[in-house]
């Protein structure tokens, strides 16, 4: 069972740090914790690719360094393009072992993203909509309607904002799509469903991001995320034209990556991995 | 119940003789013969003249496994042959073959999948019940799971198999291809301590290995360590104990340039974690722990370590065979074959064309219910 398995120990200084860091989710190569930066009240996130210790040192060592880097990397560069992903505070390819002293595997701290994922806001609002949306209205219908339709347009127009940056995600999906919760004192909205879609879209886990320009890339970038959206939120599918409308706006080279799209852009076995990485996804990041 | 399996699919004919006992207990292997079509060093070897080798040996093969198993005609029951994936011609051959038998004896005809075959032969030897199954061979790269009544494939190679990709060295290297050239290149290997840089390709749970294959036979190239001449060096250096021992502390002395067997060790390291990386994958998503490893490069024991260190860190176990059945044999063949046969399926001789492409989903796995 899952359960039984222990998580390799914490690079330095995590292995130290009161509270301990607080393990989030698990996957086959990286670990992500909650933690703290500089000072407890300063919430951060952490994740660690631990070493693989089948691999020879050096090859683990240069695959470790390489992909916190190239993840660190596009993380800072859409920053600076003011794209919204979780800022970069802190990061270390050559992590100390918890245990003995060592090689680790390295660590990449990123800002605390506050909020839910859309996956979740999601499964809620359908949840609610399947039980109850025969006792709405049709004005009522209508707004519901529209409130998740503004929500996809908004998370069109961060995907563009990203492609327009030069970086593909490589593993879009609603689990890596957040809501950062307002901080200021918005009046809350009123909802019969009691699901709140307001906050900014922000764009989580590059690890498997690269930079790229490519129409190919961008467009399976959006062909997983609405394969994503098809397979588990069914009653969202029908308002993915939103989405699309929203990516539309964003930057002038959308047009031709939609284009590729439409010529479905991935060969069937290519599709097929790719949809394994994101019920992978789903599984890892499920709570238990 | 007894089935003769045949396997030609590649440069090795199997044939294999098992036994299913009508009370339920465990099924038996009653024979399991071979012989491999083995090209001199540098060279791979042709579909015609593999099946030309295939045509000249399956009626000796047949008849010395029904000697070995000690079962008459008259008590076998189905024909198991490969229908597919694998080299057109050597295919042909022993599916020629089959259909001969079956026709001639009058018995029920069974095409198997080639990778099923390694499968359900994986299972029955090791008792794995469900793992996930790494499948390398010369011509089949692949990470599978099951999943309701069918072997799912979650990542694969994008080009070459891992194995082609070795043989391919071996002959850049002039390495021997007897027994394989896989073994002989783990053999040198052992001998190897640097570590050379090599591309590192792997896309979300594929791979590929022709990029490798690009730069180590350039490498080697350039380094001047190909062909038939240096291979003899090593050949003669092996045989010589006491030069052996003069030639190390040269090698301590000289500068670090990268040796033939270097870069036998670089690939192995290389290409082997790649392929233990996409195995913890398909691991972690289906929370499996334990894994199969099948197929002729599965018998490689630095893969075994490898893949046993990663498994144990997950808390789980690796389960391997060795020459005898993760090489292609007949054996595996007849075991998938009884397994569909007792489950209901026949092949009609129409059906009974054989494949080059047959992926591992297409079969439905009617004998398994979980």
């Amino acid at each position: 069972m899952a359960d039984e398995y222990k998580p390799p120990a914490l690079p330095a200084p995590f292995n130290n740090t009161n509270p301990a860091p607080e393990l989030l989710t698990q996957g086959a190569e990286g670990h992500l914790y909650k933690t703290f930066s500089l000072d407890p009240s300063i919430p951060a996130a952490l994740k660690v690719r631990p070493s693989k210790p089948y691999r020879h040192p050096i090859l683990d060592r240069r695959l470790t360094r390489q992909r916190i880097i190239q993840e660190a990397r596009c993380l800072t560069k859409l920053i600076r393009e003011g794209v919204s992903v979780p800022a970069v505070l802190a990061l270390d390819w050559e992590g100390q072992g918890g245990d003995e002293a060592g090689w680790g595997g390295a660590w990449l701290m990123m800002e605390w993203i506050d909020g839910p994922v859309v996956r979740v806001v999601l499964e809620q609002w359908e949840a609610w909509m399947k039980k109850n949306a025969s006792s709405l209205d049709v004005a009522q219908l209508e707004q519901e309607n529209a409130r998740v339709k503004a929500l996809l347009r908004r998370i069109g127009k961060t995907i563009g904002g990203l492609h327009k940056a030069g970086v593909v995600h490589g593993d879009l999906t609603t689990s890596n799509i957040m809501l950062r919760l307002p901080t200021e004192d918005i009046e809350a909205e009123t909802t019969p469903t009691g699901v709140s879609t307001q906050g900014e879209v922000v764009l989580i886990d590059f690890g498997l991001a690269s930079q790229s320009a490519q129409d190919e890339d961008r467009a399976v970038d959006l062909y997983v995320l609405e394969r994503a959206i098809g397979s588990t939120h069914p009653r969202s599918e029908p308002f993915m034209e939103e989405l699309v409308h929203g990516y539309r706006e964003s930057h002038r080279g959308a047009t031709s990556t939609l284009k590729r799209l439409e010529d479905n852009p991935v060969p069937l076995s290519n599709a097929y991995s790719h949809m394994d990485r994101i019920d992978l996804n789903w599984i890892l990041k499920t709570p238990r | 119940m007894i089935a003769i399996g045949m396997e030609g699919s590649a440069n090795k004919i199997g044939i294999g003789i098992m036994s299913h006992p009508k009370d339920g207990s465990p099924p038996q292997v009653l024979a399991n013969i071979r012989h491999t079509y083995v090209s001199p060093p540098g060279e791979g070897f042709l579909p015609k003249d593999v099946a030309r080798h295939h045509r000249t040996w399956v009626v000796n093969l047949v008849k010395g496994a029904l000697k070995e198993a000690r079962v008459s005609v008259e008590e076998v029951d189905c024909i198991c042959f490969t229908q597919g994936p694998g080299m057109g011609a050597p295919l042909q051959a022993v599916a020629l073959a089959a259909r001969m038998l079956s026709l001639l004896w009058g018995k029920a005809l069974i095409g198997v999948n080639h990778c099923v075959g390694h499968i359900e032969m994986g299972r029955l030897i090791t008792g794995a019940t469900n793992p996930v199954v790494l499948y390398v061979s010369g011509g089949n790269t692949q990470v599978i799971a099951y999943s309701s009544q069918r072997y799912r494939i979650f990542g694969e190679t994008l080009d070459i198999a891992v194995g082609n990709c070795l043989d391919r060295f071996a002959r850049t290297l002039h390495i021997s291809n007897d027994p394989f050239p896989g073994y002989n290149i783990e053999q040198l290997a052992k001998q190897g301590k640097q570590l050379v840089d090599l591309p590192y390709v792997v896309k979300g749970m594929d791979v590929s290995f022709s990029g490798i294959l690009a730069a180590i036979d350039s490498l080697a190239a350039t380094l001047g360590l190909g062909g038939e001449e240096r291979a003899r060096e090593d050949a003669e250096k092996a045989s010589n104990v006491e030069q052996t021992s003069q030639d190390q502390v040269q090698d301590f002395d000289s500068d670090n340039k990268p040796t033939r067997a270097d870069l036998c060790f670089s690939l192995q390291e290389t290409v082997y974690s790649m392929l233990v990386e996409i195995t913890e994958r398909a691991m972690a998503h289906v929370g499996s722990k334990q894994v199969l490893i099948v197929g002729g490069v599965g018998s490689n024991e630095r893969l075994q370590e490898m893949m046993g260190i990663m498994a144990r860190d997950r808390g789980g176990s690796v389960y391997a065979t060795d020459e005898r059945f993760c090489i292609d044999n007949g054996i595996m063949i007849a075991q998938a074959g009884m397994l569909a046969y007792q489950s209901g399926f026949r092949t009609a001789l129409q059906d009974s064309s054989c494949t080059q492409r047959f992926r591992t989903d297409e079969v439905h796995v009617k004998w398994r219910e979980d």
